[in-house]
C-alpha cells in the first residue's frame, strides 16, 4: 500500500473516491440531517411560507404516551424476536460449525442463508398463507391430528413474531457460524484429552469464544426488529400497531412529516445508542 | 462405538430450522399452481394465476419497472463502488478509517429511517417521489455491499503487480485494465449481483420513494396484499423469490461472502 505523495496520487484518490462518497452523502447522510431539521418544523417549508422552528413534536412524545408506550412494545418486539433467534439459531450455527463436515456443511450452510438474501416482503406473504384461518397450517394440522384445532394464528402477535423470527434468524446462524467456524480444533481436542466432556467444552470454551459473533448477530436482528412495520402491518392485522407503523402513517395516512421526522429521529437515535454501545462487541466479531 | 446422541439431536434440529425456513415458501409456491382461488384443498393443478399474471398489465409494467431500475442500480453501483474500493485498498491516508466507518450507516440503520429521511430531502431539494428518487436511494443502499464484496476480494490482489506493470511503462488506465480489473473481476461480479438483489427486492425505501401508480414490484404487491390479495400474487411472488434466490446462488459462488473458507 502506498503512502499518498505524488499530487498526481492524490488526485487520482479523490476521483476514485468522490463520486461514491458524494452519493453516500446525497442520499443518506444530507437526509438525516435534514429531518433532524424538519422534525423541529411547525410545517413544511414546501407547502406555505407560514412555518417557524418548535419542539411542539417533541414536546408531544413526552406528554402523549401513546408514543412512549409503542416504542417500548416495539423494543421488546425487538427483544422477544432476538431471544428466540439466538436460542434456536445458536444451536443450528453449532451443528453446521462443528458436527458437519466438507461439502455437506458448504452446501447446508447455503441453504440456511439463502433466504436471507431473498424477498423479505415476499417471505412475511408466505407466512399469510399458511397462518390464515383455514390456512395451510390449520387444514394440515387437522389432517393429522384426531381432534379438531383452530389456530387462527393470523393477525395476533404470535404471527408477528413466527414472521420475524424467519426473517431475521438467518442473521444470528450467520455471524455465530463464522465466529465458531474460526475456533481452532487444537483446543477443542486439548480440552478433551484432559477430560473434559461434550457440556463442559460447549458452555466454557465454545459459548465464551464465539460470543462475540452470537452478540454480534443479536445487534442485527435486533435492531431493524424495532424499525419494522411491514410484518406487523401484514401479519398483526389490528394487533400490529408498533412503532414503526406509526411513523409509516405519518408520512403515507396523515401527512404530518415534522412529527414523523421526529418520531423518526427518536428511533434513530435509539439505534444510534445501541450500535454505539456495542461497537465494541461489533468490532470484536470482525464481520 | 457407542453412537453419540448429540449429534443425532443436532442434526435433527437442523433440519427442523430448514423446514421451519423453507416450508412456508414451499406453500406459496404451491398455492400459486392451485386451481381455488381461495386457496381450497384439495389441491388441483392449475396454471390459471399465471396466466391471468401475464395478461395483468399493472403487474406486467411494475416487473418491467423493478427490473430496469435494478439494471440502472447495479451499473452505477457496481461502477462507483469498485473505483472507490480499489482507491481504499491502494492508498493509506488520514480518514481512511472513517470512510470505511461510513459504509455501514446505510446498512445498519432501518430502512424506515432512511426511507422517510430520503422522502423528505428529496421533496426539499424538489426532486420529489419517482423513478430517479428511488434509483438515487437504491444506489445508496447497494454501494456498501459492491465496496465489501470488492474489498473482500482484491485483499487477495498482489499490489506490486500493479507496480511490476508500472516499471514496464505501461499507463494508469492499462494497468487498471489488464492488471487490477481482471483480477477482481469475480469481486466485481458478485458486487454487481448484491447490487442488483439489494435493488429489485428492496421495499420499505421504494415504498416511500416511489410514486402512487408507478410503483415497484414490491411495493405493488404489499399494496395489493392490504386489499386483499389474489393467488396472482403468489405466483408473481414465487417468480421473484426464485429469481432472487437464483442470483444469490450465483453471487455466493463468486465471492467468498458466505464465509466459506
Amino acid at each position: 500500500m502506498a503512502e499518498i505523495t505524488a499530487t498526481g496520487d492524490r488526485r487520482r484518490l479523490i476521483a476514485m473516491l468522490s463520486p461514491a462518497y458524494l452519493w453516500l452523502t446525497v442520499a443518506v447522510f444530507l437526509p438525516l440531517s435534514a429531518m433532524l431539521f424538519f422534525s423541529v418544523l411547525t410545517a413544511l417549508p414546501q407547502d406555505g411560507p407560514d412555518w417557524s422552528l418548535t419542539l411542539q413534536n417533541y414536546r408531544l412524545f413526552l406528554t402523549d404516551p401513546v408514543y412512549a408506550t409503542l416504542l417500548w412494545k416495539s423494543l421488546q418486539l425487538g427483544l422477544t424476536v432476538t431471544v428466540i433467534c439466538i436460542l434456536i439459531g445458536y444451536p443450528c450455527a453449532l451443528v453446521l460449525a462443528r458436527t458437519i463436515r466438507g461439502r455437506a456443511r458448504e452446501t447446508l450452510f447455503l441453504l440456511v442463508i439463502l433466504p436471507f438474501w431473498s424477498n423479505s416482503l415476499v417471505r412475511i406473504f408466505s407466512w399469510a398463507i399458511v397462518l390464515r384461518g383455514n390456512g395451510v397450517l390449520e387444514l394440515g394440522l387437522n389432517a393429522v391430528l384426531p381432534f379438531d384445532v383452530s389456530l387462527n394464528l393470523m393477525f395476533t402477535t404470535h404471527a408477528v413474531v413466527i414472521g420475524l423470527v424467519h426473517s431475521y434468524l438467518p442473521y444470528v446462524i450467520l455471524t455465530s457460524y463464522l465466529a465458531l467456524q474460526a475456533i481452532d480444533d487444537d483446543i477443542i481436542d486439548a480440552a478433551r484429552s484432559i477430560g473434559a466432556g461434550t457440556l463442559t467444552i460447549l458452555w466454557r470454551l465454545l459459548l465464551p469464544l464465539s460470543l462475540p459473533g452470537l452478540l454480534a448477530g443479536a445487534v442485527l436482528v435486533f435492531v431493524p426488529v424495532v424499525g419494522s412495520f411491514m410484518e406487523p402491518r401484514i401479519l398483526g392485522g389490528r394487533m400490529g400497531t408498533y412503532y414503526g407503523t406509526v411513523i409509516e402513517d405519518q408520512f403515507v395516512a396523515v401527512y404530518n412529516w415534522p412529527l414523523g421526522a421526529a418520531l423518526s429521529f427518536i428511533l434513530l437515535a435509539v439505534v444510534l445508542l445501541i450500535l454505539t454501545l456495542t461497537s465494541p462487541i461489533l468490532r470484536k466479531a470482525r464481520l | 462405538m457407542r453412537r453419540p446422541l448429540l449429534p443425532v439431536l443436532g442434526r435433527l434440529w437442523l433440519a427442523l430450522i430448514l423446514v421451519f425456513l423453507y416450508a412456508p415458501i414451499m406453500v406459496m409456491a404451491a398455492m400459486s399452481f392451485n386451481a381455488s382461488p381461495f386457496y381450497q384443498l384439495p389441491f388441483s393443478f392449475s396454471t390459471r394465476w399465471y396466466a391471468e399474471m401475464a395478461g395483468n398489465p399493472q403487474i406486467i409494467t411494475a416487473a418491467l419497472r423493478s427490473v430496469s431500475i435494478a439494471l440502472v442500480v447495479t451499473l452505477i453501483a457496481t461502477a462507483l463502488g469498485t473505483a472507490a474500493s480499489i482507491a481504499l485498498f491502494r492508498y493509506d491516508f488520514r480518514g481512511k478509517k472513517v470512510l470505511q466507518l461510513l459504509l455501514f450507516p446505510p446498512i445498519a440503520i432501518p430502512w424506515l429511517i432512511t426511507g422517510t429521511a430520503m422522502l423528505i430531502f428529496f421533496f426539499a431539494i424538489g426532486l420529489g417521489r419517482g423513478t430517479p428518487a428511488v434509483i438515487i436511494g437504491h444506489v445508496a443502499l447497494a454501494l456498501p455491499y459492491v465496496i465489501v464484496t470488492v474489498t473482500a476480494r482484491l485483499s487477495s490482489f498482489d499490489i506490486t503487480l500493479e507496480e511490476a506493470a508500472r516499471s514496464m511503462g505501461a499507463g494508469g488506465w492499462t494497468v487498471l485494465r489488464r492488471v487490477t480489473l481482471p483480477w477482481i473481476a469475480p469481486g466485481m461480479v458478485a458486487g454487481a449481483l448484491f447490487a442488483f438483489a439489494v435493488s429489485f427486492d428492496q421495499f420499505v425505501v421504494s415504498y416511500f420513494l416511489s410514486q402512487p401508480g408507478d410503483s415497484t414490484l414490491p411495493v405493488l404487491i404489499y399494496t395489493a396484499i392490504r386489499k386483499g390479495f389474489t393467488p396472482e400474487i403468489n405466483a408473481i411472488s414465487t417468480i421473484i423469490i426464485t429469481v432472487s434466490m437464483a442470483i444469490m446462488f450465483i453471487a455466493t459462488r463468486y465471492s467468498r461472502f458466505g464465509g466459506e473458507r
